[in-house]
């Protein structure tokens, strides 16, 4: 495997006594996260290469690498799937795993696995054709939602309010190309009281959380979402524990939603961005990261 | 010294990183560090339908 176009490990700092431990971060951009978790790295000790998804490439033929693990923290979720996938089949622990970003990545998956694991959700239908989809979101009963089953930050999302709404958009997604598009996930449409709650979970902890506060009907921090910290009741704490548990684990970011019917998990990220959450909470989720990042690396 | 491919504009973007995302304060265009000794800055790859969480 040959990875460019820094072969060599590089230190982050030299103020702490250097820990032997290989660590790699693949990113694609070095944002305020990324900083914190380079700082938190540093902290511990810790010699990490910085590996930029555009320019490794994986050698199936050539000399495999020897991180104890690596952190992915690529933006593009299709270059983080096939990372963790070709690291791990290489025996290279990941953060997270390939298991748990696939799962968080397709929308059908996920919602699936936190249904069939009891964990409420919106009641969600998926289609594979515009007929059925029309017929989902009839029998569902406007407003519905309607996602792309990949994709994130409130991008493509559209709350559907009628039949000729409906009609129109099966109809864009239907001529737009990707195949992707032609998978029709239909959501209930949940009314929130202007705010959903953000909860991040570390190896089955839940060790922060933030109110989001929008007056668009997407509450999402990459949509301008104003963030406060949220205490972490038992029940908040242990559902979002059940959500995480059920796409595998690892280090989530759990998005929950509070209806009248309760607490609902609306999904899943598997490689969740933090900065708002910990700024709200004060929770140094970059060190709590970095700490779970070093007991996969052990083993 | 950082120089806006775009604009042109010329600003001292302060401590940066490679891989870091400026905005340029004259035109506003995203743009990546490619090097910090001396700053370099190129346009930011536009967003991608499968980036995010």
């Amino acid at each position: 495997m040959r990875w460019r176009p820094r072969p060599k490990r590089r230190r982050i700092g030299e103020s702490s006594p250097r820990v032997s431990m290989k660590i790699g971060v693949l990113l694609s951009r070095v944002r305020l996260e990324e900083k914190q978790i380079f700082e938190a790295l540093d902290k511990r000790g810790l010699t990490v290469d910085r590996l930029d998804d555009r320019l490794v490439i994986f050698d199936f033929h050539g000399p495999r690498p020897e991180y104890d693990a690596v952190l992915i923290r690529s933006i593009s979720q299709s270059r983080a799937i096939y990372a963790a996938g070709i690291l791990n089949g290489w025996g290279i622990p990941t953060v997270n795993s390939h298991t748990v970003i696939s799962n968080c990545a397709d929308k059908v998956s996920m919602t699936r696995l936190l249904v069939e694991s009891g964990v409420p959700c919106p009641k969600t239908m998926v289609c594979l054709s515009p007929e059925s989809a029309l017929r989902a979101m009839e029998s569902m009963g406007y407003p519905v939602v309607m996602k792309p089953v990949v994709g994130s930050w409130g991008r493509l999302l559209a709350r559907v309010n009628d039949r000729c709404a409906a009609e129109a958009l099966v109809e864009h997604k239907d001529m737009l190309g990707s195949p992707q598009h032609s998978v029709y996930y239909v959501q209930e449409h949940i009314e929130k009281p202007g705010r959903d709650i953000r909860v991040v979970v570390i190896r089955g902890e839940p060790v922060a959380a933030m109110f989001r506060y929008s007056d668009h009907w997407v509450t999402n921090s990459a949509r301008g979402a104003r963030s406060e910290n949220c205490p972490i009741t038992p029940g908040l704490g242990d559902l979002a524990v059940a959500a995480a548990a059920a796409v595998g684990g690892g280090a989530v970011g759990v998005d929950v939603f509070e209806s009248e019917r309760g607490l609902l998990v609306n999904e899943v990220n598997g490689t969740m961005e933090f900065k708002a959450c910990a700024q709200a909470s004060g929770v140094d989720v970059a060190g709590l990261l970095v700490d779970h990042l070093m007991e996969v690396a052990r083993g | 010294m950082a120089t806006c491919p775009e604009c042109y504009g010329k600003w001292e973007p302060g401590a940066v990183e490679k891989g870091e995302i400026l905005i340029c304060p004259e035109c506003g265009v995203e743009l990546e560090v490619l090097s910090v000794s001396p700053v370099e800055v190129a346009p930011a790859p536009e967003e991608k339908e499968d980036w995010g969480e």
